[in-house]
């Protein structure tokens, strides 16, 4: 009886996936590596704008892998990412195809695309010193390089070495010291950890809050989320807690980094794919969608929210291109291990 | 009960029989493909890893798994034997409750466990909160409190949800212990403690390995947890290997180095008592238990609720009044679609490995040669790989067949056939299939194992063949223990994330990747409620097979679940 109610839960399950893998008329199909509650209010507003319909499969990680096993047949239309690697990643392995496009040429600035124009930045974020208000004057810090200062010996918090976000930002400064300086670097930043590298970045605040240490690293938007967090207050506390300092502003600028998007090689939807990221780089888009996620639009001339401007300004950006930057992240993820930064 | 190992050739040397072979070997390759597709990989990789890795953090991550192993098998092993020990053998206020309860943790997903808890017991949680206001301290640098983001914290996490699987083996195999032997024990001079460690436990030894090396396993695959709690153990290895250093193969040497661990462990356990024989006569009866005296009863009690509460009143009162306080807000009607494909894909998967399970344990009995034997065990490994390459694995076999059979049809017939199978909902049961498949392939070889062969013997002889064989004699037999088997499986599938996550249709969720979203975002008051869905679906299966423990007497009551053989190989 049982083995009968579960062989026909099986064919309708089934039955119900071959449905949804059909091909509907109008329609952009997105493997994102961002969460779908960041995207899904700006794919709303082009979905009522264009009535083309728009399908997500999210995941954090592997979805390069599955376009690629997927070939020629694959439904996905556009990849959606959060940092550079994945895109660089996706070109190397000529999962891509170059978009010609004014709009695209005229909303992005160069250094937030691909030379081939294979990849388009959508937002850009800064990865940010956090110091807290109470024990680190305004000023005490003003460069990344002054967090292998041993002055910050047991006061630094952040997430692991490993992650995307340090880095892209471990790779930066290869990109402007060489390997062996960062290794320096790195290995006093370690020797000033205040504890083992875990949680998120907004771990991190919390950590500043509740005086487990002084100074973390961070990305821009964690602040705009923690301050106007309404399901869960204390955030706003933790948020409260810190200064955010905009590092090397004197010289080379704040390290940005990217959320960006490619068209896969075999679109089946090329052309709404390619209004999709029209759309998503003209300017209504670019303001919602960085408004939702606290981020910074690409588009020059675009509005920013208002919590943007009351807490962060205008500020001198690092401008290395990307790619670079992208290069560097395998030799960097090394000199993680080398200098045992999560350990 | 006859050993079996010789009696089945002749048996099997007729056309029903050969079939038999065929079939078997086709599951066995079948079900094994992902985990091949790994080894595969592992032949390609982008650079040499393993000079970096050795002198780096290879060791590091050695040592963490090492640790956070044994760490878990120890607790596992005292709670989940103590336990069954307890409420089998002795008699104490709640006993027939906690029977049955003491599985209930089986449902809460390690996750989720470690983020109630780490809500709980960090700095700004309630307990610390309440300690703070109490003695008056300022910040975390006036006092000491154990760090739940830790080794420690994630040993005990793993251990609340995971002793149910060591528990509820080794209280089937103390059920079905003679009870005279104990008699004899204790006639002969030994104390009940002395009769539990050189009696008892012995004889049930290898039912709690088996339950043991489903531990380790889950132990060795989880990311989640101790991702979270920032344990770096070989599965952080591989997926740093393959994302950050954009290395899948080096990425699948790490994986496969993995399961050759989990092979020596369990070789060895096998060495360890290859000269024992346990023959089962007669089950326990309940005139053998101890009565416990008022402090050992209440103290049994109290370690029985401890488990209890730890493991599942906690994350539910939590979760709960989570839920509760935006109920409004997060029950849309989406809600209910999700739930309903959590619980469909799960009975999908409990019943696809229930069946294929079935078949390779009857085939491993028509022909019990080495080569079926190893071609069965190989079919269990999935087990121990993370779900996320285990994902990977399943990505590249349907990958190609899809494109092949396309590129087939476009050039004889010009027609386009497209994906068939990848990123459909069977992309996510075949999954499910060759990852918990050691589970009910285990549990469908032991049942089998208590038919004896005369059985099989005396059907011949009445001229069914080995299909109505099967079908007539053994299914009914051994149906209680697949459905067991089953149930485990429909719980652990409800559980499963990653590769839900990357093999699944557009607009495809599962209350884990509804959790999941949120959850990784910290927005814990927002996942509660998926959380506590899981839970209390992952509750039904549960209590079905706690009920069906607790039918003592009857034949069902010690099928469940025992295995005198380790799984995975």
């Amino acid at each position: 009886m049982i083995a009968r109610v579960f062989c026909r839960l099986t064919t309708a399950a089934v039955a119900l996936g071959v449905a949804m893998g059909s091909v509907a008329a109008e329609q952009v199909n997105i493997y994102s590596y961002r969460q779908p509650f960041l995207i899904e209010p700006v794919l709303d507003r082009f979905t009522e704008e264009t009535g083309i319909e728009t399908r997500v499969v999210y995941a954090s990680k592997g979805l390069n892998e599955r376009l690629q096993r997927e070939g020629r047949n694959s439904p996905a239309d556009l990849v959606l990412t959060s940092n550079t690697s994945n895109l660089v990643e996706l070109v190397d392995k000529g999962l891509t195809q170059p978009v010609e496009s004014e709009v695209l040429e005229e909303n992005i600035p160069a250094q937030f695309r691909d030379r081939e124009d294979h990849w388009f930045g959508l937002t850009t974020r800064a990865r940010l010193i956090y110091a807290s208000k109470d024990r680190v004057k305004p000023g005490e810090i003003t460069r990344y390089e002054e967090l292998a200062d041993p002055k910050w010996k047991g006061r630094i918090c952040t997430r692991s070495g490993k992650h995307p976000y340090n880095l892209s930002l471990f790779a930066s400064m290869i990109a402007h010291h060489g390997e062996k300086e960062t290794k320096k670097w790195l290995e006093g930043l370690k020797a000033n950890l205040a504890r083992k590298p875990q949680g998120n970045d907004r771990a991190q605040v919390k950590a500043i809050s509740e005086g487990v240490c002084d100074l973390s690293l961070g990305n821009s938007y964690y602040f705009g989320k923690m301050i106007t967090n309404k399901e869960e207050p204390e955030q706003v506390d933790w948020a409260k807690s810190v200064n955010l300092v905009f590092p090397n502003q004197e010289d080379r600028g704040t390290h940005m980094f990217i959320s960006g998007a490619a068209l896969t090689k075999y679109a089946p939807n090329r052309d709404n794919a390619v209004k999709l990221l029209e759309f998503l780089s003209g300017e209504q888009a670019q303001y919602l969608y960085a408004e939702k996620n606290f981020e910074f639009p690409v588009r020059p001339g675009t509005q920013r929210s208002d919590l943007i401007n009351q807490y962060m300004g205008e500020f001198k950006e690092d401008d290395i291109s990307l790619t670079e930057i992208g290069s560097h992240v395998p030799t960097a993820s090394k000199l993680v291990d080398e200098v045992g930064f999560d350990f | 009960m006859v050993n079996m190992q010789n009696n089945f050739s002749a048996a099997g040397a007729d056309a029903s029989g050969r079939s038999w072979l065929v079939l078997v070997a086709a599951v066995a390759l079948l079900v094994a493909l992902p985990v091949l597709a790994i080894f595969w990989l592992a032949f390609f990789p982008e650079e040499n890893i393993w000079p970096h890795l050795l002198e780096t953090v290879f060791f590091h991550y050695v040592s963490e798994t090492l640790v956070l192993a044994a760490g878990v098998g120890f607790f596992t092993l005292v709670t989940g034997v103590g336990a069954a020990w307890l409420v089998t053998m002795c008699r104490f206020p709640g006993r027939g409750f906690f029977e049955w309860a003491l599985l209930l943790p089986f449902a809460v997903p390690a996750y989720v466990i470690a983020y109630v808890y780490t809500d709980l017991l960090e700095y700004a949680g309630p307990v610390q909160g309440a300690l703070r206001d109490w003695f008056g301290w300022q910040t975390a640098r006036d006092y000491w409190f154990p760090e739940i983001r830790s080794m420690g914290g994630a040993i005990a996490m793993l251990s609340l949800v995971l002793y149910p699987y060591v528990y509820m083996l080794a209280r089937a195999a103390f059920l079905e212990q003679c009870g005279s032997i104990r008699a004899a024990s204790r006639a002969l001079g030994c104390s009940p403690w002395q009769s539990f460690l050189r009696v008892s436990l012995p004889m049930a030894r290898p039912a709690i390995a088996v339950g043991l090396s489903l531990v380790l396993m889950e132990t060795l695959n989880d990311f989640g947890t101790v991702d979270f709690f920032a344990v770096r153990t070989l599965s952080v290895g591989i997926y740093d290997t393959w994302l950050s250093r954009g290395n899948l193969g080096g990425a699948a040497q790490i994986a496969c180095s993995t399961l050759v661990f989990v092979v020596l462990l369990i070789s060895l356990e096998r060495l360890g008592r290859a000269r024992q024989r346990h023959y089962v006569q007669s089950p326990a009866r309940n005139e053998d238990t101890y009565r416990l005296r008022a402090s050992g009863a209440w103290l049994a009690c109290g370690f029985c609720l401890l488990l209890l509460v730890a493991g599942f009143g906690v994350p539910l009162l939590v979760l709960g009044s989570y839920a509760l306080g935006n109920f409004a807000s997060y029950w849309t009607d989406d809600f209910i679609g999700i739930a309903g494909n959590s619980f469909a894909l799960s009975a999908g998967a409990a019943a696809c490995t229930a069946l294929l399970g079935l078949i390779l344990a009857y085939g491993k009995r028509l022909f019990p040669t080495r080569a079926v034997r190893v071609l069965v065990s190989f079919a269990r490994l999935g087990y121990a790989m993370p779900g996320a390459v285990m994902a990977i694995g399943v990505l590249i076999p349907l990958g190609a067949f899809d494109n092949t059979l396309d590129a087939f049809m476009r050039s004889q017939f010009g027609v386009s056939t497209g994906l068939l199978l990848s990123g459909t909902v069977f992309a996510i049961l075949f999954a499910y299939t060759a990852r918990f498949l050691a589970v009910s392939a285990g549990a469908a070889e032991t049942s089998l194992e208590k038919v004896t062969p005369s059985m099989d013997r005396a059907a011949r002889a009445l001229g069914r063949n080995s299909w109505q064989t099967l079908w007539y004699v053994h299914l009914p037999l051994v149906r209680a223990g697949l459905l067991s088997g089953a149930l485990v499986v429909f719980v652990d599938c409800m559980k499963e994330l990653p590769a839900t996550l990357l093999l699944r249709p557009f607009g495809f969720e599962t209350l884990a990747t509804y959790v999941y979203q949120f959850a990784s975002d910290e927005m814990l008051e927002r996942s509660a409620l998926g959380a506590l869905m899981i839970v209390l679906v992952g509750l039904l299966p549960v209590i079905l097979l706690s009920r069906s423990m607790g039918r003592k007497g009857r034949a069902a009551g010690p099928e469940l679940l025992r295995e005198t053989e380790a799984p995975a190989l």
